[in-house]
């Protein structure tokens, strides 16, 4: 059924819920030297991407010893299992709160990933605020995610904003 | 060893190398392809449109975000450290447009050894909207330790 009664608030109680609490954790696959290579050619399009990430005896010349990932590698791109976080929105959209996009975020970096690396993130709805915008009754979220790898030394924190509207 | 530029060589007030890239879906579907990022938005002009986007599709935020590191690393060199950089996503990425990469350095200073380097940093398009705002921390080698 449809209505043409705009939503009061895009806050779920799935949203309350998850407040403040930690997701449970996802591991990654080891990071592989192909990966990291075919992220730095996709990044540097059309250019060649910097050596750093894809010539080991270069690589090695360097203070990293070899070579690292570019420092938005994502290694948890393509998993078998998929989670939709709470008050994800569905970004093709079908109506007022169910479409969404990408707010910004700040990244505070750690160690660099390395091939052979696993990485362990977790993350959680942290607060959000609600207002109305030009583009409607819009929702923004602040959600944190931290990233450790299998030394537990930290790879990233990231401090996101998501907006529904 | 790529050694771009040394603690002492920076001013504030001084605008780093820019970057730049012209963006359509050579560039979106690649970027799609590696960080598993196949969104209709980013994929098909009905669903941009139905997203309130006249154009159409739109780019990524998230390859915006990538360009600034490729500038950072690109200008600091292989020897320098990415601590931070934030951005906010104020403007829509339309097919073919020509984004820049530009950054400025605000402050240097050094604290608990470590030489660092605070910069404005921004994506423009081609007629100059600052598409993406933001700011970055860059800890650089210096020329008196190196």
């Amino acid at each position: 059924m449809t209505t043409d009664t705009p939503p009061e608030t895009l806050v779920t109680q799935e949203m309350e819920d998850a407040k403040g609490n930690w997701e449970s954790e996802t591991v990654s696959p080891p990071v592989s030297e192909s990966d990291i290579r075919k992220w730095a050619i996709a990044t540097y399009w059309p250019e060649k991407p910097p050596e750093i990430y894809w010539n080991e005896d270069y690589a090695k010349t360097t203070r990293f010893g070899g070579l690292i990932a570019p420092q938005d590698f994502n290694p948890f791109a393509w998993p078998i299992e998929r989670q939709i976080p709470a008050g994800r929105a569905t970004p093709q959209g079908a109506g007022v709160g169910t479409r969404g996009m990408n707010g910004g975020q700040t990244d505070t970096y750690g160690v660099p990933m390395k091939p052979g690396d696993v990485i362990t993130t977790r993350a959680r709805l942290k607060d959000w605020n609600e207002r109305q915008t030009r583009l409607g009754l819009t929702l923004f979220q602040e959600r944190e995610v931290e990233w450790r790898n299998q030394n537990d030394e930290v790879v990233k924190t990231r401090l996101s904003i998501g907006i529904r509207y | 060893m790529s050694y771009n530029i040394s603690f002492e060589d920076i001013e504030v007030g001084q605008e780093i190398d820019t970057w730049s890239r012209t963006t359509d879906f050579m560039n979106w579907n690649r970027f799609a392809a590696v960080n598993d990022e196949f969104v209709f938005i980013h994929m098909d002009d009905e669903a941009g449109r139905a997203a309130l986007n006249e154009q159409g599709a739109f780019g990524m935020g998230n390859l915006r975000y990538t360009y600034l590191l490729n500038m950072l690393r690109d200008w600091a060199g292989d020897e320098a450290e990415i601590r931070e950089l934030g951005v906010q996503y104020r403007g829509i990425n339309q097919k073919d447009d020509v984004l820049t990469c530009k950054g400025t350095v605000t402050d240097k200073k050094v604290e608990n050894g470590e030489n660092l380097v605070y910069l404005d940093i921004k994506v423009v398009n081609e007629a100059d909207d600052n598409t993406c705002p933001g700011h970055a921390i860059v800890v650089l080698p210096s020329k008196v330790t190196a």
